[in-house]
């Protein structure tokens, strides 16, 4: 079995008095694609932000791709990670966040060229054809020249998705990516997602409330609540036959809630 | 009879001094704006603590004492400057001041999203501030620059104390030479009052300019 690409160690994150990870552990394998769910202030979201590098740990260790997220080894030991280190491990990792964060003063094209021309030095003319490529995959290739306020929310997601993939990071982190979204919306950005999920090998971990996707996209489910993995198994396994007591009752919610399983 | 082609001369020399002080002082404010607007969110103690210091202290003053102290006072620390050049270092100084919490607050306006998909994006805080947070923080502070440019013009007749022949000086000559008070002083004020009818319209030129395909941005 191949090495984890993502080892969480033990971390706790705090904000203040609240405790928001508690002692939080887990792995994640090369191309694994994972479902977060759980009740809303369990700590998904920001876990991914931990992993994004957007917020910092108040404990514990993280490991991507072999080396320490938020240490750098120096001396024997290890020290908390300097600019260059945090550069260098975002580069592995790329997030799709739920209220796309598209930068409106450009163009769809140029939002999604703009890092890798920055941050990797590509020439223009090679960001413009892979971003195309990209664009064609998310169905979009035609709105390249159009201005994000002039396109539809599932339509900024998917530009969104281009966005990140263009970078080609070993793991994607996806929050609640439809949630924003209007219902007749959120069907284009799974499609697009389902694709992705069929044909690369990517690691993906995805946070969601959309529970039959979940269930198709997921090879595991983690559920969580209250800053901590309560259960974690197979989509079958969670669905049909949750052994927790709080998965279960969490899950009646959703079903009540009229949320298709 | 007075000659009032020769007066009016007169003022129109001095109206080119008002416009020099104030192109050349608002390009000083600029750069002032810039450097202690983005110092002031830094993340480097120093670099803010700087940045905060002379914010408060050339809003914290007045620019005819301000004024002063670059013409009369610097010259004992060995620094002497022409009345031009005292004049925009004091009004520039001061309107930066001003223009810097503008820049802040326009800075600051683009929210956490864009930053975090910058760091997401694996953006330097330097890309991120030249080509996602500054390019959506300009058109934000485009009208208070336009306040600022006017206040700047409508200071620098503050510049004849220390005998710059600016507009309002010479208007003061030609009171004094001619006897009369409401032609001189009615050609400044229609002269001052043209001025910053050029800076608002320029101002919105460029504002339409950088605004163009963004709707939506500026909530
Ligand atoms: N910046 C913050 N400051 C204080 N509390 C926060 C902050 N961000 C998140 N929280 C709290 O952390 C908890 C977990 O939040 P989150 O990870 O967003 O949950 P989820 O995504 O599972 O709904 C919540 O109680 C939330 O209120
Ligand atoms: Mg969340």
């Amino acid at each position: 079995m191949a090495a984890p690409i993502i080892r969480i160690d033990n971390i706790v994150k705090r904000y203040g008095p609240l405790t928001v990870l508690d002692g939080l552990s887990m792995e994640v394998l090369p191309g694994e694609k994972l479902a977060l769910i759980g009740p809303s202030g369990s700590g998904k979201t920001t876990i991914l932000r931990i992993l994004m590098t957007l917020e910092t740990i108040s404990d514990g260790h993280i490991e991507v791709d072999g080396d320490q997220l938020y240490h750098m080894p120096k001396n024997g030991s290890l020290v908390a990670a300097d600019d260059r280190h945090l550069h260098r491990m975002r580069e592995k990792i790329g997030m799709v966040f739920q209220h796309f964060n598209l930068f409106p003063h450009k163009c769809v094209l140029d939002n999604v060229t703009l890092a890798p021309m920055l941050t990797k030095g590509v020439a223009r003319a090679a960001a413009e054809k892979r971003a195309m490529e990209l664009l064609d995959m998310v169905g979009l290739a035609d709105k390249a020249k159009s201005m994000p306020a002039q396109l539809s929310g599932g339509q900024k997601q998917r530009v969104a998705i281009a966005r990140a993939l263009a970078l080609s990071p070993k793991i994607m982190l996806f929050d609640e990516v439809t949630s924003a979204l209007d219902p007749e919306l959120v069907e284009e950005v799974l499609n697009v997602m389902r694709k992705l999920a069929a044909e690369t090998d990517m690691t993906m971990l995805l946070v969601t409330h959309e529970m039959g996707f979940a269930h198709d996209f997921a090879d595991r489910i983690l559920f969580f609540d209250r800053g901590k993995i309560v259960e974690e198994g197979k989509p079958d396994e969670i669905f049909r036959n949750p052994r927790q007591e709080r998965t279960q009752a969490f899950l009646r919610k959703i079903i009540a809630a009229g949320h298709r399983v | 009879m007075t000659d009032w082609s020769g007066y009016i001369g007169l003022i129109l020399q001095g109206a080119l001094v008002t416009v020099e002080l104030t192109v050349m002082g608002s390009a000083l404010a600029v750069v002032m704006a810039f450097l202690a607007g983005l110092g002031r969110v830094s993340r480097f103690m120093a670099v803010r603590a700087l940045a905060t210091t002379y914010i408060e202290f050339f809003r914290g003053t007045s620019i005819f004492v301000q004024l002063f102290w670059v013409y009369f006072v610097l010259p004992f620390a060995g620094v002497t400057l022409s009345p031009l050049q005292a004049g925009v270092l004091a009004l520039g100084l001061n309107v930066g001041a001003y223009g810097a919490e503008v820049v802040r607050g326009a800075v600051k306006a683009i929210g956490r999203e864009q930053r975090e998909a910058c760091i997401a994006l694996n953006l330097t805080r330097g890309q991120a501030m030249r080509y996602v947070i500054l390019p959506q923080a300009l058109p934000l502070m485009l009208p208070t620059f336009c306040n600022n440019a006017i206040e700047l013009l409508k200071g620098t007749a503050v510049v004849s104390l220390i005998s710059l022949t600016d507009m309002t000086f010479q208007a003061q000559v030609v009171r004094a030479q001619t006897g009369s008070t409401l032609i001189p002083f009615a050609t400044i004020l229609v002269l001052y009052f043209l001025m910053a009818l050029a800076i608002s319209y320029a101002m919105r030129w460029l504002e339409r300019r950088m605004t163009r395909g963004l709707d939506g941005v500026r909530t």
